[in-house]
């Protein structure tokens, strides 16, 4: 997982007297690159390659077939429930956090930390227990003719789940390096508690959630596991697109699987961009911060 | 959907077709991995068929995956209208455990309510460098087995079944029998969840010197992937695999769907029915259409679970409930 740019103000490393000999370093640059050209850039390149094995018609045409788009709709609805949902819920929780001592603050922590060590597969299956037809609420939703396996809510949920900590995650150590001095400030001067969140708090996270909200927003579009295992895996219904992708594979439709997979890439790709924006504004607020705070 | 409804909106008003409203039905068809083709098919013929004889319009959705994990799915709550599934066993399954089903539900469809049949051949790399012809070749040491997984995959059971069976006659007893299957599957390098995973595992990925398969998945693996690259070899016996399908009854009713889920599965019986399935390699149950596509299936000995193993019920309890005697031969 990502960790938060709390080194940033460290002062630079002062250069030790004896360096490594010139070819320990090119030979770890080196080894580097080539696992990261093995691993990441190679198979990314090939899921276009392959998209685009049949030609740019094809390719095209794999991503406006009625089933693709309606992957492209889902996942796009999923998202745009699941991802709100766990950034109200990570604000919340960094600042309880951050701000209060509390009895079970370390509890609260972990908690929130448990959709990273729970295999996604696990998270799926506990839903099937709770609202399976076998299961807890079953037979009760049933009844009433509401549905959450197997249709969109239960996407949502199993989403939810595993996107948990991501926003919460980066604000929580932001929030506590921050302090609450300038909140105080803000409410002795009389300001109201949304006024406080608005103009000092938020100013004060605005990157770091945004950071957050990009890695939730990842992970939301390219859970496989969990929402797999509630999908029921309805054509043009209930699969999400890379539950779509695994489906064209297996209908022998590769070269519109990859070119489905592409799509996710792209995401990949444009995160990773979004996300290196971030980074790089944060460090120059907190240069700004810091510079205000000497003169 | 809108389109669909003007359109039936300006037939009715021609006064081409006679019926006051065209209604439009949903039905959920739950199936298996190596059917997508076939119900891709089937599902425009009966939309076809039911416009002209109701009026009305019916969209089929299909959902597909290993058939004991989809059996699964049904008890836990997906919604299928009818499901057609691997074997007979699973249907069972569901109509145990969640009695969505009626318990008698394999009588109410003819010929065992299997509309066409199938049985398990080997597919191996063109020209057979290995040379295997019969299932003693699958136990040679060297020779790397492709399978799925017989606790999710309703074809891979089928596969089982029928090495078993092999064994049982040829070496003369059940001992030697689980002798037999428990090195055949130490031959096997990875299980998979489906027949189609299996199938992608030996032709795209390159694993493996045999694919024990459905007969139809081996002819579709070939069709779509090129004769230059596999062949088809069929041992001297092998099992009638018998698909089943069903009307889950309860979601019917609730779904009000009765009559046309009735007729979905009725229709595969029909000449066009049995055509398609004839098509994409299924043996046909119905004998007049058995007779056409006779040609394109090897010959071969079948024998039936009914015979062998007194039916699912046994067979299932026999090998495939935990600890039975797949796990023995699996884990050991």
């Amino acid at each position: 997982m990502s960790t938060p740019m709390l080194t940033a103000a460290r002062p630079a490393a002062t250069a030790r007297p004896q360096q490594e000999a010139d070819w320990v370093r090119y030979a770890l640059t080196g080894a580097a690159l080539f696992v990261i050209a093995l691993f990441l850039i190679l198979p990314l390149l090939t899921v276009l390659v392959e998209g685009l094995r049949k030609g740019w018609d094809a390719y095209f045409s794999a991503l406006v077939e009625p089933n693709t788009l309606s992957a492209i709709k889902l996942t796009l609805i999923v998202a745009a429930i699941a991802v709100p949902l766990n950034t109200v819920f990570g604000v919340a929780a960094a600042w309880t956090i951050a701000r209060f001592e509390f009895t079970g603050k370390n509890i609260l922590l972990t908690l929130i930390d448990l959709p990273f060590s729970v295999s996604p597969v696990i998270a799926g299956l506990v839903y099937v227990l709770i609202f399976g037809a076998q299961g807890w609420f079953g037979p009760w939703l049933m009844e009433h003719d509401v549905k959450i396996l197997f249709a969109v809510p239960g996407l949502v949920l199993a989403t939810v789940f595993v996107t948990f900590p991501f926003v919460a995650r980066e604000l929580i150590p932001l929030m506590q390096e921050q302090g609450r001095d300038e909140e105080e400030a803000a409410l002795s001067l009389g300001a109201s508690g949304w006024q406080m969140f608005f103009k000092v708090t938020l100013p004060n996270i605005k990157w770091a959630l945004l950071y957050g909200v990009t890695l939730c927003n990842a992970r939301a579009m390219g859970e496989f596991g969990a929402v797999s295992v509630v999908s029921g895996h309805i054509r043009g219904l209930t699969n999400t697109l890379p539950l779509h992708v695994e489906i064209l594979y297996n209908e022998y439709n590769f070269a519109a699987s990859f070119a489905v997979a592409s799509l996710l890439a792209l995401l990949a790709v444009t995160t990773l961009i979004f996300k290196s924006v971030l980074e790089w504004k944060q460090q120059q607020d907190r240069r700004v911060a810091i510079e205000e705070s000497v003169q | 959907m809108k389109l669909k409804f003007h359109a039936a909106l300006a037939a009715l008003l021609i006064g081409a077709s006679g019926v006051l409203h065209a209604a439009d039905v949903k039905l959920l068809n739950v199936s298996y991995d190596p059917t997508r083709e076939l119900y891709e098919q089937y599902n425009v013929a009966f939309a076809k068929y039911w416009k002209e004889k109701t009026g009305d319009n019916v969209t089929i959705q299909q959902s597909h995956g290993g058939s004991g994990k989809q059996a699964r799915s049904v008890i836990d709550g997906l919604g299928a209208d009818v499901v057609t599934l691997a074997l007979a066993d699973d249907i069972d399954a569901i109509a145990d455990k969640s009695k969505l089903i009626a318990p008698d539900w394999l009588a109410r469809l003819p010929k065992n309510s299997s509309p066409y049949t199938s049985t398990i051949v080997f597919l191996v790399r063109k020209g057979n460098p290995k040379n295997i012809k019969d299932w003693d070749d699958l136990v040679r040491k060297g020779v790397s087995v492709v399978t799925p997984n017989p606790k999710t995959s309703g074809g891979a059971r089928w596969n089982f079944i029928a090495a078993w069976e092999y064994a049982k006659r040829k070496y003369g007893g059940e001992a030697q029998a689980k002798d037999f299957v428990a090195k055949l599957y130490q031959n096997v390098p990875v299980l998979d969840s489906g027949a189609r995973g299996s199938t992608t595992t030996f032709v795209e990925r390159g694993v493996g010197d045999v694919l024990i398969s459905w007969e139809n998945e081996a002819f579709l693996a070939v069709k779509e992937l090129g004769p230059d690259k596999f062949d088809i070899v069929a041992p001297p016996l092998s099992v009638l695999a018998e698909p089943s399908v069903a009307v889950v009854d309860k979601n019917v009713q609730r779904h009000k769907t009765e009559a046309v889920a009735k007729a979905y599965l009725e229709y595969l019986y029909s000449d066009v029915g049995q055509d398609i399935a004839g098509k994409n390699y299924y043996r046909p149950s119905e004998e007049k259409f058995a007779a056409k596509y006779a040609s394109q299936f090897p010959k071969l000995e079948l024998f039936t679970i009914d015979s062998a193993f007194g039916g699912w019920k046994n067979a299932t309890q026999k090998f495939f409930v935990d600890g039975a005697i797949f796990d023995q031969i699996y884990l050991k």
